[in-house]
């Protein structure tokens, strides 16, 4: 088996087709940052979709590797409702959490990933934010849930930035450095049409309605994004947005001490990691530049950062 | 070649077995195996043990980078559960100090954690298990909860099924470190069918480190191992119970003569015979433990009636043993499910048996709606 050779292969070399084949038997490898994964799907529905999502993504074309994680989704039905349809993610053969509706199968595969990122990558400090590059310096933007992380972090990369993950910071704690896991952005409610208006170039996978997190639709990662995942950047700029509607643009210089704080409390691991994350993350704040930007419109927020970015 | 012929559950078994005995070997496999083999151990809680021999054989640098890490990333975790453990075990012996005649006697992962047993490196602590005389039980749960331990939500059933029928009372949680906290006054449920005497097990207990913590004496932490295997669990997936046993078995003989011999004469004191037959015969029969013959022989005094040896002969490794992940196995479904209702029918008397289940039933499908995980907990450590 020539693996090198044929490791530069991407998903889009072998068609819809052989994708699908692929997922529904022996499973399909995939490149994803740093991350070898093997997917396997048994709900045809979202083959298309997927594919247009992953073309740009290396193919792991032979089976005698370790792979990072393994995912399958499954199509069921539960023994009350018989006639509903429902899909099973199994991590390793286990099943995380219950079943969902079958339509919201790309939602539950791509949340899965992040789950089993999550829960089993400690050999990086985690952090819960959203991470793109410019001039070759990282812009870290950690936040919460609803805090419109995705949305600026679409809307940066349709701007120049390139794209390491709109979830993960994923640092390596010896070297301080950020590793890119560019993946699908996965839009919520409102930001979808924001973004369909800022970015008509975004590619957008189909839209589900009605998850927990309501209605999302998928930001295919730009290629040249997937193309140099491979290259990780050191951490330049650390900035804290909030967006609030009708609010006042504000950004300001943070003490570095507060920065602390608010990174370490947003990382997923940070306990776990003990020592090496606290001294992680003190590097982190001591050399970049630490932000809390609050924003209405999204413009403005991009025109701060990239002024930012582009300033030296 | 060989791999053509191979079952699924041939593969799972000499995949785990050699990451138990040799975990060099595990360096030479082939990438696909290697592939395996994590997914396997990780499901029976072992990454963090070969993660371990691993790193210390230095054999981590030629393993692939996804394989690396992998175990990396489960050493930190279990590295962090361990941290968790001690400071946990801390408190605790800080709660206790003030009454120096109540004994704290650690139980299991933490006892192995605490007195530096070579099972405790690598192992994955989940909660702390101590055991106390049955009469100062209820002023050590009032205690915790006055410092800051609260019980679990349980309806009243289950307070009351924990309170008559077990060993230990309902579950305490610490409301800030979050950790558990199981209170026992014996090692088997009461309605059980073996009748260890907790007194005898309290009289042999020994100090950890000159401190205030104890731990059961040698032989009988092996005992409450098998013990805690054989009879007071359904063993799927339980691999990992049974290399501690292993480990266990080889430290205390390594380090003391007599010690076999000792370990069957104590078993018959505790009534434990049965869990201790159970206990060699399986660390023997799948993972190689020295036992020497003449113990083998011995021990057989503990074996059930010959056919049903005969039916756990095949249905343990089954269970011990995880499912391929990719691969169903109806015959490992079986011999779980069998094993589950074994795992009922000793640890209650048939008519208890009964009653338990249909309220259960009662509680699970009639009261309460199904669905027992809920998307959001499992979700929100992930996703935002």
């Amino acid at each position: 088996m020539t693996a090198v050779a044929l490791s530069r292969r991407t998903i889009a070399d072998i068609g819809e087709p052989e994708f699908a084949a692929r997922l529904a038997r022996q499973g399909l490898g995939v490149r994803i940052g740093p991350f070898d994964v093997k997917l396997r799907s048994g709900v045809r529905t979202i083959d298309s979709a997927l594919h247009r999502l992953y073309r740009d993504y290396v193919l792991l074309d032979g089976d005698d590797q370790v792979f990072n994680i393994h995912l399958r989704i499954v199509s069921t039905r539960h023994w009350r409702r018989p006639h509903k349809r429902m899909v099973r993610l199994l991590v390793d053969g286990r099943a995380p959490h219950e079943d969902l509706p079958l339509d919201q199968a790309l939602a539950v595969l791509e949340w899965g990933l992040n789950l089993a990122i999550a829960l089993r990558s400690h050999s990086w400090l985690m952090l819960h934010s959203a991470t793109v590059e410019r001039h070759g310096g990282v812009l870290l933007l950690p936040a919460w849930p609803g805090s419109g992380k995705t949305t600026l972090c679409t809307a940066l990369v349709f701007r120049g930035w390139r794209l390491f993950s709109d979830e993960f910071g994923l640092v390596e704690p010896l070297s301080g450095t950020v590793a890119p896991i560019p993946r699908p952005m996965a839009l919520k409610n409102a930001s979808i049409e924001v973004i369909r208006g800022f970015a008509p170039g975004a590619e957008l996978g189909p839209t589900i309605p009605n998850t927990r997190k309501g209605t999302i639709a998928h930001v295919k990662a730009p290629t040249e994004s997937i193309q140099s995942s491979s290259k990780s950047a050191a951490v330049r700029w650390i900035v804290f947005p909030r967006w609030s509607a009708g609010a006042e643009f504000a950004c300001e210089e943070m003490p570095k001490l507060d920065a602390f704080t608010m990174l370490a409390t947003n990382a997923f691991n940070y306990e776990m990691l003990g020592e090496s994350a606290f001294i992680a993350v003190r590097r982190l704040v001591e050399t970049a530049r630490c932000f809390r930007l609050v924003y209405s419109e999204l413009d403005r927020a991009v025109a701060f950062l990239n002024g930012l970015a582009d300033s030296k | 070649m060989k791999r053509r012929t191979e079952s699924a559950s041939a593969i799972v078994r000499r995949l785990l077995t050699i990451a138990v005995q040799d975990p060099q070997a595990v360096a030479s496999l082939p990438e696909r195996d290697l592939d395996l083999l994590l997914r396997l151990a990780r499901r029976v809680r072992l990454l963090g043990r070969l993660a371990d021999r691993l790193e210390r054989t230095q054999r981590l640098v030629q393993l692939p980078s996804a394989a690396r890490e992998q175990l990396k990333s489960s050493s930190v975790l279990v590295q962090a559960r361990s941290r968790v453990a001690r400071w946990e075990l801390n408190r605790l012996a800080a709660v206790f100090r003030e009454s120096p005649a109540m004994r704290v006697v650690l139980l299991k992962g933490c006892a192995y954690l605490a007195a530096g047993m070579p099972n405790a490196a690598g192992r994955l602590f989940a909660d702390v298990d101590l055991l106390f005389a049955e009469r100062d039980l209820e002023v050590a749960e009032q205690r915790l909860i006055s410092r800051g331990w609260h019980g679990t939500k349980l309806d009243a059933y289950d307070q009351h099924y924990y309170r008559v029928w077990t060993h230990e009372l309902p579950p305490l949680v610490h409301a800030e470190r979050e950790v558990e906290a199981d209170l026992h006054h014996n090692i088997v449920p009461r309605t059980g069918r073996l009748k260890p005497s907790a007194a005898l097990l309290l009289e042999d207990v020994q100090t950890i480190d000159g401190g205030s913590l104890y731990r059961l004496g040698d032989r009988d932490v092996v005992l409450h191992a098998m013990t805690h295997l054989m009879f007071d669990s359904d063993m799927a997936d339980c691999l990992r119970d049974l290399v501690d046993i292993d480990d266990l078995l080889r430290h205390f003989s390594e380090s003391k003569s007599g010690f076999w011999d000792d370990l069957l004469d104590r078993a018959s004191e505790l009534d434990l015979v049965r869990p201790a037959f159970y206990g060699l015969h399986f660390a023997h029969v799948l993972l190689g433990t020295p036992v020497p013959d003449a113990i083998l022989r011995r021990s057989q005094k503990g074996a059930p009636w010959q056919p049903f040896e005969w039916v756990m002969d095949r249905l343990v490794p089954l269970a011990l043993f995880p499912i391929h992940p990719d691969m169903r196995s109806r015959r490992a479904t079986v011999a779980r499910f069998l094993l589950y209702v074994r795992s009922l029918w000793i640890r209650m008397p048939p008519l208890l048996l009964v009653r338990h289940l249909a309220y259960k039933f009662y509680a699970r499908r009639i009261r309460v709606s199904p669905g027992r995980r809920s998307v959001p907990d499992a979700g929100s450590a992930a996703k935002g």
